[in-house]
């Protein structure tokens, strides 16, 4: 009991620290912001570089497990989190969006034979057209049964895909292309190519770095949009729905159009990811958007913290990235991959990096999500917990 | 097509029976835990997945290689049953006390409550390909490879309807299931037990103030719910004669669906999902192919819940419909 009290100390004075320095940062000036933000990206364009990959990714190429899975799962995960973390709308076929923008690619790049960019823009469309679709005759259904209903959506896409020959049925499509390349860049006539070490714009078969840094411009616009969405009215109307919907209805917010608005934002984010995605590995099938993935970054985005945008992008680098770094366990990844998911929700459910907003929603009632029933608090609940009733 | 449909009615009404029987079995797993804990439990699947294990044991171990008869048959298929419930209730108790119980202690959101399921159900899948198939069932190297069960019982006709056969295996199925529910509903209704399900269900708050004591109810949730997956696995198992590590996905998305179907939170409404989702997948696959079935089964889903959001028979474990 003791060690459970000090224990319990240590994770208040983290908390207080976490708050502190959250305090500072609200209290930083816009230019000190903008130097950290630089500093961020450019370190994201450095990751890849070999004296990094030896450590943290031994048995693999570190830069292509950062464009797929570690890259891919951040983008996916900051789509999801839209919906899930600030509407609170539990969305179990999220991989729906990304097969959609993945075939959109596939199709259109080698049927069209359309640019890259231009697909980018069609696919992001349909992915929201889609996310309405599916939003429609749903959004209006309870948290659990939306559930259902999306796992049943992103299933149905899959199966579809794989019963429908005249898009590759189970083998897929082959021979996408790959956005169009720069070959050479002259810039005042300094080599840049040479300057830099790295064809950045050169879009092949050999070198994953491109894409990454394709990827990073990527979730960079993502971010942006989505920080201003949840600064604005749109984000409020969002936690508003997510804490009560009744409530918000009643005050006026117009619950159903914003909450098909996440959906559509939710599945644009997902939906470029596959576009980008789809354009890199030259050929997919229905297999590789199985219901396991939806569960992953929905465990990436719970994990990381829902609603706080650096904490479910740790989320799911840590969840793409663990399997990764322990190859040399092989087979026993997934399963120690499970036992690690229950572990991290029995010992800190609210997620590895909580949002403060979202801390005091959970000690006041349940963030939104709803308690379990039946919830009446054991004899090793705290104090705080019981009084919170 | 037509022509298919009045061909194939008949076999496809008796499959869809014996199919929605093994749904509606593990629907009400769902709905139970759902009713007293507002927790759709993910992991559920996987329990019906060691559930057919359980029962495989039994067979396994005896050595059996031919078709038995008679008494002999009876108590293998018996035997098989109870392994199948044990394995699976000892299972959802586990879950419940490892997996829920710490997060319900912190009050937690159902939100990690599921995250925490999906980790379990992940975890069961691989310690069986990894380590429970190659190890107890001696198939190293074959933990992913479907598990044949060996013909225990000749497929004879029984009787024939409009000159269809019906088999014995595919009655048993059917009788068994609603055997189960039966007992089932006499247990939530009539017992003491059941009765503190109902409370639970209904104010959790209240019913301690009553004395019920929540944590055994919720313990014995998971236990009559796991063995009821348990039974539905035994029954697919000697029924169909294969099984897998990944077999418990497709058919716990499915039992779900029909718990949701027929109301979450209604154990009559599981009964009734199961059946009605079988049915349909079955009549559905004669027009479209069989490859269509799970497709049509989540448009259906999509389409009740659209004009009934409650379900076919409404909500609530509570108001002693169960």
């Amino acid at each position: 009991m003791n060690q459970k009290n000090s224990l319990a100390g240590i994770r208040h004075r983290l908390g207080q620290y976490g708050d502190t320095m959250h305090d500072r940062w609200l209290n930083t000036p816009g230019w000190q912001r903008w130097i950290l933000y630089v500093a961020l990206i450019v370190g994201a364009l450095l990751l890849p570089s070999e004296s990094i990959g030896g450590f943290m990714s031994p048995y693999t190429d570190w830069a292509s497990i950062l464009f797929f899975p570690i890259g891919t799962y951040v983008v996916l995960a900051i789509g999801l989190n839209v919906v899930v973390g600030q509407a609170g709308l539990l969305d179990l076929g999220f991989v729906a969006f990304y097969a959609v923008g993945g075939y959109a690619m596939a199709l259109i790049g080698t049927r069209l034979g359309w640019n890259f960019w231009l697909i980018l823009v069609v696919g992001i469309g349909i992915c929201a057209l889609s996310g309405i679709t599916l939003g429609g005759p749903t959004l209006r259904l309870r948290g659990d049964y939306l559930a259902i209903v999306t796992l049943g959506f992103g299933e149905i896409i899959r199966i579809t895909a794989r019963n429908t020959d005249a898009i590759g049925g189970p083998n897929g499509i082959r021979g996408i292309p790959h956005p169009p390349s720069i070959d050479e860049l002259n810039i005042f006539g300094v080599d840049v190519y040479e300057l830099l070490g790295v064809k950045i714009f050169k879009y092949g078969v050999l070198d994953p770095r491109p894409y990454y840094y394709l990827l990073v411009a990527l979730a960079v616009v993502a971010i942006i949009l989505v920080k201003r969405w949840e600064k604005s009215r749109v984000g409020r109307a969002w936690a508003a729905i997510r804490e009560d919907e009744d409530a918000a209805e009643v005050m006026g917010v117009p619950t159903f159009r914003f909450k098909m608005l996440a959906f559509a934002i939710g599945a644009s984010i997902g939906g470029a990811m596959g576009v980008l995605w789809a354009s890199k590995v030259i050929s997919l099938n229905p297999n590789d958007f199985q219901f396991l993935l939806s569960a992953t970054i929905l465990a990436a985005v719970v994990m990381g913290g829902a609603g706080n945008l650096p904490g479910v992008m740790l989320g799911a680098f840590v969840v793409a990235w663990l399997p990764e770094r322990f190859r040399g366990l092989q087979e026993y990844r997934m399963l120690i991959f499970g036992a690690v998911l229950v572990a991290l929700m029995i010992f800190r459910p609210e997620g590895l990096l909580p949002s403060r907003q979202r801390k005091a929603e959970l000690k006041e009632g349940t963030g939104g999500m709803g308690s379990l029933g039946a919830e009446v608090p054991g004899p090793e609940s705290r104090g705080e917990e019981v009084a919170s009733k | 097509m037509l022509n298919d449909f009045v061909n194939q009615f008949w076999p496809a009404t008796i499959d869809g029976l014996a199919f929605g029987s093994i749904y509606a079995l593990i629907a009400l797993g769902y709905t139970m835990v759902y009713g007293v804990l507002r927790l759709i439990n993910f992991a559920h699947s996987e329990v019906f997945m060691i559930g057919t294990f359980g029962a495989m044991f039994v067979p396994f171990v005896l050595g059996i290689n031919s078709a038995l008869t008679g008494l002999a048959l009876v108590g293998v298929i018996i035997a098989m049953i109870l392994a199948g419930m044990l394995a699976s209730a000892g299972t959802a108790i586990a879950l419940e006390r490892i997996a829920y119980r710490p997060l319900r202690k912190r009050g937690a959101s159902r939100l990690a409550a599921l995250i925490s399921a999906i980790g379990a159900s992940i975890f069961l899948q691989e310690l069986f390909a990894l380590l429970v198939i190659p190890e107890v069932f001696n198939r190293p190297q074959q933990g992913r490879i479907q598990m044949g069960l060996p013909r225990l019982m000749e497929r004879t006709e029984l009787f024939s309807i409009f000159g269809h056969s019906v088999r014995v295996d595919q009655v048993l199925v059917i009788v068994a299931a609603i055997g189960m529910m039966i007992a089932l509903d006499a247990l939530v209704n009539r017992t003491k037990i059941g009765r503190g399900i109902r409370a639970t269900a209904q104010n959790p708050e209240a019913a301690v103030l009553m004395g019920v004591d929540i944590n055994r109810i919720v313990r014995m949730t998971f236990f009559i719910g796991g063995g009821m997956a348990g039974v539905a696995g035994a029954l697919y198992l000697i029924s169909y004669e294969n099984t897998n590590y990944y077999i418990g996905f497709l058919f716990g998305i499915k039992a779900f669906t029909a718990a949701v179907l027929g109301g979450i939170g209604n154990l009559r409404g599981a009964l009734v999902g199961g059946v009605v989702l079988g049915l349909v997948e079955n009549y559905g696959a004669i027009f479209f192919g069989s490859d269509w079935k799970h497709v049509i089964s989540f448009t259906i889903l999509v389409l009740v819940l659209m004009f009934r959001p409650t379900g076919i028979l409404g909500e609530s474990l509570q108001q002693a419909r169960a």
